[in-house]
């Protein structure tokens, strides 16, 4: 793309910059030729966290399991929730890995314009590159906390726990996307509005913690009474943890309504966070 | 030649009440002081706001209906003085942000040098910062790649390339910043030599870089404040004012207009230019550099000396008077000097007041001449900045060289004795 063939084709710009972008008009062929620095910044975020902590990249497992026991004591020993006739240990890991990455992806997401304006005040790139990263790091950190799952499934498995992973066990890895996306649809939704609305980001931890409770990790759905089910329908994490942990335990599970309302909720927050997000690229230099 | 920019039109404009916290925050406490049933703060917010950075709900285009073309391999000044528009225009050019109205249209990929080592995480090793940073200034993997040992060598860390960057040197850092973003390739570069200020080294590097990108036929626009270095590097000149292109053509007269916009003409400069308890008593009405009344720049060859004098006029007599001449350079003042070795009583009537620099002392740059004295009866004085501006011309000699950079140049007095044993 030099000189030469700019110059036979008299008339063919490259790129036009305009005052306006429309609101899907996203540029995922940029993002694609942008793929490597995607991987940089995957690359960037599994190093760099760690270096220079004792423990490294053990935190990656450290943290969920130490949640897990919190949860196990707190919701399983004191308040006796009950876990579907798993062991709580695992009820809990398995919700907390779900959850994890999820939250992991809204949160980073959410401040990638402040955290970032140094980059994006000076260099153009496809600004997508940036949540698009974190989803996949942060899936590798899922990945990871999955193989530790695994192991503690097949040692209460011996122990005679009625742990019965089945033929959806793969379809782990299609929810562990989902999970991503719906974080880092919400994620880039409240980055494009936190531009305008700083004191927002102050309620993001808070919200993801509600938001928690809201879902069934430190308790199963079949817990839920009848009448609130409306209420969980309407969240799309829901269907992904609760099918998460009949892929892997065997209990739990939605009905394919609220499967489909999930898969649809999460396809409506993704396009309204790519479109607010696009929108807001184009001028936050401005407002930041 | 092919036309690689084009630049249609376009105007921003920033609206500077919107900037910062915003709305929500000002209805959430207007909204907090109403339920304690208190005075509603927002008032006072929206005066200090006011004050501070006028952020009531004004605008300012920083651009304003702007359109330029940049052919293939053509290096382009960008000239204009603070708020002028420049750094607006490369952010639109860049694809920072969006313009207000107006089109840009480009061909081949946009680069820029505005800041070096952007992106650089400290916990990274120099080795992967070189990547992460190519990779986000736009090169690809293989470029990269390719590039990566001449980068190296280019920063001189080589050393240190399996190191966190968080270890090095300021020094270092910014060396091997700027050893990525040199070997940047695009079809169009942008640079913003101010980054460069104070680091002779880092300017003298641009320039080759951008010599180097027009031979390849890649095109340049290139953005400073020093007018030297936009008629040593760029053949086209586009001036800036106020969000307007007032003139675009060949660099040297673009320089040249420029600094008659910033330098201020005759009548530019009157009374109230000058300022202090003394304007009352002494006024002056004119400068003459070397018997021609100073009419924006004058361009004087380092070899002349420059004799400044100033004709003023004096109402009451004063006892003890002298006049003063301060020379700045880029807002420092290198120099005072006063026609008077000693202050004398000061008749009323007209004056005139002289001062000379010898020649070859000042270095090739833009001065500003600022003027005023004192009366050390009383203390009694008055003061005026920046009145008219003079060029010293670039001319290399044997006692005015390259060698002897800085401020000032001094007649050279030095020997050199060899001692044996």
């Amino acid at each position: 793309m030099s000189s030469e063939c700019a110059g036979d084709r008299e008339n063919q710009w490259t790129k036009i910059i305009t005052p306006e972008r429309a609101w899907f008009d996203i540029d995922l062929g940029a993002l694609w030729r942008y793929r490597y620095l995607v991987r940089l910044f995957v690359l960037r975020d599994l190093v760099a966290t760690y270096k220079q902590t004792i423990l490294g990249p053990a935190w990656f497992f450290i943290s969920p399991l130490i949640t897990a026991v919190v949860f196990t004591f707190v919701f399983g020993t004191i308040a006796a929730i009950p876990t579907d006739g798993m062991p709580p240990f695992l009820f809990y890991l398995c919700g907390t890995v779900c959850w994890g990455q999820f939250s992991r992806c809204l949160v980073t997401t959410s401040s990638v314009f402040v955290d970032n304006s140094h980059i994006f005040g000076k260099v153009s790139f496809p600004r997508l590159a940036i949540p698009v990263a974190t989803v996949i790091s942060s899936g590798a950190k899922f990945l990871v906390q999955l193989v530790i799952l695994l192991g503690f499934m097949i040692y209460f498995r011996s122990k005679g726990s009625p742990v019965a992973p089945n033929w959806w066990a793969p379809a782990v890895l299609f929810l562990g996307l989902q999970a991503g996306i719906i974080g880092m649809a919400a994620g880039i939704l409240i980055a494009s509005v936190t531009t305008k609305y700083r004191d927002l980001m102050f309620f993001v931890q808070f919200g993801v913690q509600l938001w928690m409770y809201a879902t069934p990790v430190v308790y199963p759905l079949s817990q839920v009474p009848e009448r609130y089910g409306w209420f969980f329908l309407l969240n799309p994490m829901v269907a992904v943890v609760e099918s998460f942990r009949l892929a892997l335990l065997g209990t739990g599970g939605v009905g394919p309504l609220q499967m489909g309302m999930s898969v649809a909720f999460t396809i409506l927050l993704l396009l309204a966070g790519l479109g607010s997000f696009n929108k807001t690229e184009n001028t936050f230099m401005d407002r930041i | 030649m092919t036309t690689v920019l084009r630049v249609e039109h376009v105007s921003k404009m920033y609206r500077l009440g919107e900037i910062g916290y915003g709305a929500l925050r000002e209805d959430l406490t207007g909204w907090w002081a109403r339920v304690r049933g208190k005075e509603d703060p927002n008032a006072s917010i929206h005066e200090s706001c006011r004050g501070a950075n006028g952020c009531d709900s004004t605008t300012i285009m920083a651009l304003n209906d702007v359109s330029l073309e940049l052919g293939q391999g053509e290096v382009t000044g960008i000239i204009g003085g603070n708020g002028a528009g420049k750094s607006t225009l490369l952010k639109l050019i860049s694809g920072l942000t969006a313009p207000t109205r107006g089109r840009i249209f480009l061909r081949g990929r946009v680069g820029s040098l505005l800041e070096v080592g952007i992106g650089f995480h400290p916990e990274l090793t120099g080795r992967e910062n070189v990547f992460l940073n190519g990779a986000i200034l736009g090169m690809t993997k293989a470029e990269v790649r390719r590039k990566f040992d001449e980068i190296v060598a280019f920063s001189g860390v080589e050393r240190f390339i399996d190191t966190p960057v968080k270890r090095y040197s300021s020094g270092m850092y910014v060396r091997l910043g700027f050893s990525v973003a040199a070997h940047l390739e695009p079809e169009i570069m942008l640079i913003d030599e101010v980054l460069a200020v104070g680091d002779a080294e880092f300017q003298k590097k641009c320039r080759e870089k951008i010599r180097r990108l027009s031979r390849m036929g890649h095109s340049v626009i290139f953005v400073s404040h020093n007018m030297e270095s936009i008629r040593e590097i760029c053949r086209r000149g586009v001036v800036l004012n106020r969000g307007k292109i007032v003139w675009s053509g060949r660099a040297e007269e673009a320089t040249r207009v420029h600094l008659e916009l910033h330098s201020a003409g005759p009548g530019a400069w009157n009374a109230e230019s000058f300022f202090g308890p003394l304007t009352s008593a002494v006024t002056y009405s004119t400068i003459e550099i070397n018997g021609t009344r100073a009419q924006g720049d004058s361009i004087i060859s380092p070899e002349s000396s420059i004799r400044i004098s100033c004709y003023g006029t004096c109402s009451t007599g004063l006892e003890s008077y002298r006049t003063s001449v301060g020379i700045f350079r880029d807002g420092v003042r290198i120099f005072t000097l006063h026609d008077l070795k000693r202050p004398e009583p000061l008749p009323e009537g007209n004056f005139m007041s002289e001062v000379t620099i010898p020649p070859l002392l000042l270095r090739p740059g833009r001065y500003s001449i600022g003027l005023g004295g004192r009366d050390h009866s009383d203390g009694q004085w008055l003061w005026g900045s920046d009145l008219i501006g003079f060029e010293i011309d670039k001319r290399w000699t044997d006692q005015y060289g390259r060698d002897s950079t800085g401020l000032v140049n001094l007649q050279q007095e030095g020997r050199r004795v060899l001692l044996s044993g």
